[in-house]
């Protein structure tokens, strides 16, 4: 079959990510043209400041080199403006007559820089600041002259006064605004940034004006700009940077509805249901976006469409800003100014150069502006576009992320003060300089790709702050083109909540169901979807939908925790922490019967037999003879005790029974990740009630219940739910709190995430205020945990895969040949 | 490489149904150490010698989709008709060549013991 042809305009940022991201889908679907008019292939336009600034060079910034072209079969039309589209004839055409059919035309021609209508503007020494051109001419410009003007003091001037000023210009920015980068900042913060450039050495002239640019005695170059006060200020070199304005002539001209920008729907489709706009020539629900985060987002979804996937929607971006003047750290996002109806809370030192100002609206994060110290931008950029409530953070939002308890950086967490060898992930030992460097040299802009490329933060998870803090470094303003809304894996552009949502709502029962109702991309999914999906199915249909023991991961599979040399460890179940002489002389029995490496007693409470060979598993849980401890799965673990009252002479309550009663309610529980609970018999405390999913403690009167609390990769304390009086009451509200988990905690998830995404607001309501709701969680819970069989006794019924057990040797005879 | 089908150069392993759907078994005792078969959705039989390239993770216990199986230990991807790591990883577990007949899987005797 022929292929169509898809024509694309624009060879810059969002055309060719849009490409990417159209032959990740579907490589062979078309036969690809690409214009552009610059006579580079695709770079990245926002590392041209640290080329000016003599950071980088040309040749580091090209993202994808002509071999990339070559490889994907791309035709790529080097230095060719195209001047017009016919739609009748499906045609675009260039300056120099080259014609190309199209099928489907993306337009992605960027924008212009403003100039400024003056006398003098086409005067030679008089630039912008877009491109390589516009680059290498400034660099040039800085070897054989003086003085430099440039108009305009957003990021973009001030980007590139800093780099002629490296470069040994003198250099002043005429803005026309009160105060610097006014759309970025508010005036406290631009005065701090103003005092930081001056002492860089920049002149700033604001509240200014310029009314013409003069040229030198023999007219061959300019040499002055005056200003609306009459006042000169010399110049070689001006550079305006007075804003962009989108390249819609071509489309315009074509016929398309333009209304600053090319108009798109929320499927990145013009009013010409066969042409795509991207980047910063489109106009979408009145936003026209001038910085590269929107546009990948856009890119995706366009991509999708292109492919014919049909599915994904761009609804627009929030985006933030960072000015990439190395040594200046300023950062803000949304509503940053404040206004009616908003509060503002702030942070000033102007001696050690530290602003912050937050602006709150009815409970949420709206806007942020810092200066000095912006290691928490990334942190309240997310509180802001995920839209989180931030009741419980008030007091100490301020304060920034909570780094307490974050173990395994050094106790690091500003990435900006950390060396190139400082070590930022744990797990893959990755320092910050391989990871600048690969942001650099592979032009990475989230936080997917430098997992992919460097593994950095794709282990633990716990340095995806960090990591996430270099990329805003390095790149720049907005770097990362999560989605607010988060796909559940590669094969889906769905989140979690819209799948658990359309499992419940469309009675999903089965894995394929889900895959073809949602239009999975893979035909069995992958192995992050999968196990999700089997979580789902079965946590909404308990005994309805059926367990996938494919789809489990190997611990949940084989009943024990496979370990580094593919041997496994069994972690009997001591209900609460409890145990017995017979417990433990069974225990003996076996680990001398199999010859058991390692016996070590764990920090949850109970006795680790590590080093088992798999097809020795049965043999040892029959002869241990004890409930799996479900120490391999996202499940209940263990419920930790401390003495109580039985023996304790502080006891208040009986925590060890407690503890028991607990553990057996919810034996056989899965749930989106692991679930530990503590019971102590009184405040001092001593199970550690204080960092577990659900702890409760006794006291006098009765019992605390606490919820959300881990120990693990970052500390949280438990947060407080209610206090109850009797044994019967603790079951049914943390039972309650569990299912509610379980029902709607992502897969992966643990508590503490849970409750923090949702807010625990509305835990307390849905727990301790709505009665009736409550009870019917709770039963649900028990309804979902009826008959739970034990899958180291009743294989059967739990569905153990059991030929797993049984290793397959080759038939003697034929080993006998084969040796 | 074309085999011949005769008793001498194939050994018949297992029973395909006994290598569970979307799933693995492992092979032990050949010379070249434990072999894992793979099934997948398509009905494709494939073999890998049972260590993967990174840290020699069994990925016989491993997730298996589409024509690929990710690694119990790291969470490395590896395509199965070819025993290389997906990118950005990069290693190869060796394949082996399997023949299904009447419902029963061969492998090759020659790759077993590690002759060439
Ligand atoms: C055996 C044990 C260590 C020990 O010898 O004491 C252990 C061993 C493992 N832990 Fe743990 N954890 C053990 C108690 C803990 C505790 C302490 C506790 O439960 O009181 C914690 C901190 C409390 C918490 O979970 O909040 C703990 C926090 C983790 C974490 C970090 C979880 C987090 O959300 O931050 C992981 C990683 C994960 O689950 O993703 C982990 C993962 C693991 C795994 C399962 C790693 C893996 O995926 O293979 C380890 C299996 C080792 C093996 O070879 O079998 N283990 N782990 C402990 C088993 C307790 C038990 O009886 O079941
Ligand atoms: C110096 C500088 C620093 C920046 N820093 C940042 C930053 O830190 N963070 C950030 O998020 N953004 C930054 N930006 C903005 C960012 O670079 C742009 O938002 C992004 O490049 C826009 O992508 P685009 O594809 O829409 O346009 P472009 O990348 O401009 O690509 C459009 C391409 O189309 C070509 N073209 C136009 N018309 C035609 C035609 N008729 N025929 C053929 N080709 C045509 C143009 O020559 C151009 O190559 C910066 C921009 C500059 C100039
Ligand atoms: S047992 Fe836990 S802390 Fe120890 S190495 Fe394993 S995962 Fe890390
Ligand atoms: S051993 Fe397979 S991923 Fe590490």
């Amino acid at each position: 079959m022929k292929k169509m042809k898809l024509a694309v305009i624009g060879n810059g940022m969002a055309g060719i990510r849009t490409l990417e991201e159209l032959l990740k889908l579907a490589p062979e679907l078309y036969d690809i043209t690409v214009f552009g008019a610059e006579p580079y292939p695709n770079y990245n336009r926002i590392l041209l400041s640290p080329v000016l600034a003599g950071e980088q060079t040309v040749d580091e910034i090209i993202l994808n080199g002509l071999d990339w072209y070559a490889e994907n079969g791309i035709r790529l039309h080097l230095g060719k403006t195209v001047s017009r589209i016919d739609r009748v004839k499906r045609q675009v055409i260039t300056t120099d007559g080259i014609v190309e059919d199209y099928d489907r035309l993306l337009i992605a021609t960027g924008s212009s820089p403003f100039i400024l209508p003056i006398p003098g503007k086409d005067l030679p020494g008089v630039i912008t600041y877009r491109d390589i051109h516009d680059t290498e001419c400034m660099i040039e410009a800085a070897k054989h002259y003086r003085h430099a003007v440039v108009i305009g003091g957003g990021l973009l001037g001030l980007e590139a006064a800093n780099g002629l000023k490296l470069r040994g210009m003198d250099v002043t920015v005429i803005h026309l605004a009160e105060w610097l980068l006014e759309r970025q900042l508010d005036p406290v913060a631009a005065g701090l940034l103003q005092q930081s450039l001056e002492a860089k050495g920049l002149q700033f002239r604001l509240s200014t004006q310029t009314s013409e640019l003069l040229a030198n005695d023999a007219g061959t170059r300019v040499a002055a700009v005056r200003c609306q006060d009459g006042s000169e200020i010399p110049a070689d070199l001006v550079v305006m940077a007075a804003g962009i304005r989108p390249n819609t002539s071509l489309a315009e001209a074509a016929g398309l509805a333009c209304q600053r920008g090319i108009l798109v729907n929320d499927t990145l489709q013009t009013y010409d249901p066969r042409i795509y706009a991207v980047g910063e020539c489109v106009s979408h629900r009145g936003m026209a976006y001038g910085l590269v985060a929107p546009l990948f987002e856009q890119a995706k979804v366009c991509a999708n469409h292109l492919a014919f996937m049909g599915i994904g929607r761009y609804t627009g971006s929030v985006t933030s800003t960072k000015l990439k003047v190395t040594g200046v750290d300023l950062f803000s996002a949304g509503a940053f100014m404040g206004g009616d109806g908003m509060e503002e809370i702030t942070l000033s030192d102007p001696v050690g150069g530290v602003y912050k100002k937050l602006v709150l609206k009815d409970d949420h994060l709206v806007g942020a502006c810092l200066y000095g110290d912006t290691a928490d931008g990334t942190w309240y950029f997310k509180l802001l576009r995920e839209g989180r409530k931030i009741a419980e953070l008030r007091d100490t939002l301020m304060f920034g992320e909570n780094n307490i308890g974050d173990v395994g950086h050094e106790g690091h967490n500003k990435a900006m003060a950390m060396a190139d060898t400082d070590e930022v992930c744990g797990c893959n030992g990755i320092s910050k300089g391989t990871i600048v460097k690969a942001i650099q040299e592979q032009g990475l802009f989230t936080l997917e790709d430098v997992r992919k490329c460097t593994k950095a933060s794709g282990s633990c998870g716990s340095c995806t702050g960090l990591v996430e803090q270099i990329l805003m470094n390095v790149l720049g303003t907005d770097y990362s083109d999560t989605p607010t809304k988060k796909a559940l894996c590669g094969c889906t552009d769905h989140s979690h909540d819209e799948v658990r949502k359309s499992i419940r709502e469309h009675h999903l029962l089965s894995q394929q169901e889900v895959r073809q109702f949602m239009e999975w991309r893979t035909p069995n999914g992958c192995a992050s979807c999968r196990p999700a999906l089997n979580y789902y199915l079965i946590s909404t249909w308990p005994h309805e939908a059926a367990d996938d023991p494919q789809s489990r991961f190997i611990n949940e599979r084989a009943h024990a925790n496979i370990q580094k040399d593919g041997t496994y460890s069994v972690v009997p179940r001591m209900w609460g922490g409890l145990t017995n002489p017979a417990e433990l002389r069974r225990i003996a029995d076996v680990a001398e019967k199999f010859n058991v490496p390692t016996v070590k007693i764990t920090g949850g409470q109970r006795i680790d037999l590590l080093g088992i060979r798999k097809e020795d598993l049965p043999a040892v849980w029959k002869d241990l003879d004890m409930p799996s401890g479900h120490a391999y799965g996202k499940s209940i673990r263990t419920v930790k005790t401390c003495v109580g009252d039985e023996h304790c002479r502080f006891g208040t309550q009986s925590s060890m029974k407690m503890g028991v009663d607990l553990e057996k309610m919810l034996f056989g529980m899965y749930s989106p990740h692991k679930v530990k609970l503590a019971v102590s018999g009184c405040p001092r405390n001593c199970a550690e009630a204080g960092i577990k999913d659900v702890g409760v403690i006794g006291v006098d009167s009765g019992w605390e219940i606490y919820v959300a609390g881990n120990g693990g990769i970052k500390t949280e304390v438990a947060q407080y739910l209610c206090k109850v009086r009797t044994d019967d009451e603790v079951k049914e509200y943390s039972g309650a709190f569990l299912q509610l988990y379980r029902e709607e905690g992502w897969y992966l998830e643990r508590t503490v995430h849970y409750v923090s995404r949702v807010g625990m607001e509305v835990i307390r309501q849905r727990i301790v205020n709505d009665a009736e709701g409550r009870r019917a969680l709770f039963e649900r819970l028990l309804f979902a945990l009826r008959g739970a069989p034990d899958p180291w006794k009743a294989q059967e019924a739990a569905g153990v895969d059991w030929k797993q057990f049984q290793s397959v040797r080759l038939a003697t005879s034929a080993e006998g040949a084969l040796s | 490489m074309s085999l011949v089908e005769t008793r001498e150069t194939w050994i018949a392993v297992l029973a395909l149904e006994d290598i569970p759907m979307l799933g693995a078994r492992v092979v032990e005792g050949a010379a070249i150490g434990p072999v894992a078969l793979f099934r997948t959705e398509d009905q494709g039989v494939f073999a890998l010698r049972d260590r993967c390239p990174h840290k020699g993770g069994p990925l016989s216990q491993g997730i298996v989709h589409g024509h690929r199986v990710t690694c119990p230990l790291h969470g490395w991807n590896i395509e199965l008709d070819s025993g290389e790591a997906v990118a950005p990883d990069v290693g190869c577990a060796k394949r082996l060549s399997v023949m299904v007949k009447n419902g029963q899987v061969y492998l090759s005797k020659a790759e077993l013991t590690g002759a060439p």
